[in-house]
């Protein structure tokens, strides 16, 4: 998607290790969504647009304030509003902004099998370079956070790039940028990992959030879009945001052991016919059979 | 006289000056009609398996081109693949003479034939490769439609998304092992039998020798049998 001049860390579907790997050392980058100060205004969802050249498209009507149930590949990101039932009773709004989480260890990454179609620059922010996208759709598979979307007139996958051509400008996302309430910050990973800290340590000490924490899950490696949340213990009330992500393990062992397996299987299987050849050579039915009327 | 001839005046069986009909038109066409389209799920399947193959698509017309027909020609696969089904699955059956044959295969490895009972118009090896294929490509038509309309499975079904790659790929290097060995014997090691099924004519000695219970069967009351 974007022609960033950043340092590549990791590269999709690529045999060998990524051209320039290691050679720059960026800060990490890191998106900050404190959903205790969101009021759903969708004013980031109109700046993704908006920066990104997708013009407003219809809306999906499903019984709450969401735009549309899901974010769709014109459309990367979305605030999800969900209703809550209190401890007391009483029901709270809780909004989410839902989009790429920029895993550092990305599921999508893993298991796409096109040269270059996803990197992951060595600020953290992981990229779909649609220019190599073959549109498999093995990303879909491989994303815990179902995020990457098909463009059937293109085939190819899209979603949210962090703003990487802004980013490597200097500047900051468009969502943040657009944020009224300051819910939305970016810097560093360390930074943005403090202030959420801080965040999470307000809400519990001076605003009776006991399960207020940071949602930065390990399972992934951490992301480089975390989320500040009343309570953390129960991310799938925010939408579905999943308690520990992982790469599935089926996904992993397909991309891991099975291919070894495989291919070793596949070698064998050559070498195998190879060596019965020279060992037992071809079944013939030769004129010396031939004249004794086909009795061997 | 012309092998052509032969071929457009006779029928499975009918033997003149020592050739015999081993495989109709229709059956070759299937076969190749099968052969091609694995073929090119085969080339352009391993290009998604790994990167060290991916290189493969440029041979097909690049990645997106590859993506594009491999779920078309799949499904090729999959038609030719009933048809055969449809044509061979009463010669496909196992009978008992194929069960003694099996015990005792390590001679047809090791090309001591003449140890061997007769088999009939498909030997025993020839019947699990047959088995193979044909559940091989059920497995990998239904995992195949998962892949192919991933975003259709919803989220709180996604196992059956992970599940779908993981058959696929299991369903294809199980076919692959057994289309290795297919191709080995049917062009290098029986030799013969490449052209039967090209032209559609063996020897009567070639059928004497490998399927021996078949050569009978379809002489039996003719004048030709020797």
């Amino acid at each position: 998607m974007s022609q960033a001049t950043l340092g590549i860390r990791r590269i999709s579907g690529h045999a060998g290790p990524a051209p320039g790997d290691d050679v720059e050392r960026d800060y990490q980058v890191c998106k900050l969504i404190d959903t205790t100060t969101c009021i759903g205004c969708k004013a980031c969802e109109v700046a993704c647009l908006e920066w990104n050249g997708y013009t407003f498209t219809d809306t999906v009507f499903d019984n709450s304030y969401q735009t549309m149930p899901e974010t769709a590949w014109n459309y990367w990101n979305l605030i999800k509003f969900n209703e809550h039932e209190r401890e007391d009773g009483s029901i709270t709004l809780l909004m989410r902004k839902d989009q790429c989480m920029h895993c550092a260890d990305p599921g999508c990454l893993t298991a796409c099998p096109a040269d270059g179609a996803i990197v992951q620059y060595t600020n953290g922010i992981v990229d779909f370079q649609q220019q190599n996208c073959i549109g498999c759709g093995y990303c879909v598979s491989g994303c815990p956070f179902d995020i990457p979307k098909f463009n059937p007139t293109t085939k190819k996958m899209f979603k949210c790039t962090l703003c990487v051509d802004r980013v490597s400008e200097g500047l900051e996302p468009a969502c943040i940028k657009s944020c009224p309430t300051g819910c939305l910050h970016f810097g560093s990973k360390d930074d943005m990992k403090d202030l959420a800290e801080t965040r999470a340590k307000q809400l519990r000490d001076n605003f009776g959030f006991e399960k207020a924490g940071v949602y930065d899950p390990a399972g992934v490696g951490g992301t480089g879009v975390i989320y500040v949340l009343h309570d953390v213990t129960n991310p799938e009330a925010y939408g579905g945001l999943p308690k520990d992500p992982r790469i599935p393990f089926l996904v992993r062992f397909w991309k891991g052991p099975a291919k070894w397996i495989g291919n070793l299987a596949m070698l064998g299987g050559i070498l195998g016919v190879t060596l019965h050849y020279l060992r037992f050579g071809p079944k013939q039915v030769d004129a010396e059979k031939r004249e004794n009327g086909g009795q061997p | 006289m012309s092998v052509s001839h032969v071929i457009s005046s006779r029928r499975t069986g009918d033997e003149t000056e020592g050739r015999i009909l081993r495989y109709t038109l229709s059956e070759r066409v299937h076969h190749w009609l099968g052969a091609f389209t694995y073929c090119y799920c085969l080339i352009t399947g391993l290009a998604f398996w790994s990167p060290y193959m991916f290189w493969l698509a440029a041979l097909v017309g690049g990645g997106p081109t590859a993506r594009f027909w491999h779920p078309w020609l799949g499904l090729a696969f999959t038609l030719s693949m009933f048809w055969m089904y449809k044509m061979w699955r009463r010669d496909m059956l196992t009978t008992d003479a194929d069960r003694r044959w099996s015990r005792v295969m390590k001679y047809y490895v090791e090309n001591e034939d003449e140890k061997l009972p007769p088999v009939g118009r498909f030997n025993y090896g020839q019947k699990l490769f047959f088995w193979l294929m044909f559940y091989g490509v059920i497995l990998l038509l239904i995992s195949g439609i998962g892949l192919w309309f991933v975003e259709s499975i919803p989220w709180s079904l996604r196992w059956l998304r992970y599940l779908a790659v993981t058959v696929h790929v299991v369903a294809a290097l199980a076919t692959i092992g057994g289309f290795i060995i297919h191709v080995y014997m049917g062009t290098a090691m029986v030799r013969g039998g490449f052209t039967s099924i090209i032209r559609g004519e063996v020897s009567t000695v070639w059928a004497k020798t490998h399927h021996r219970l078949w050569y009978e069967q379809i002489t039996k009351g003719t004048s030709a049998q020797k």
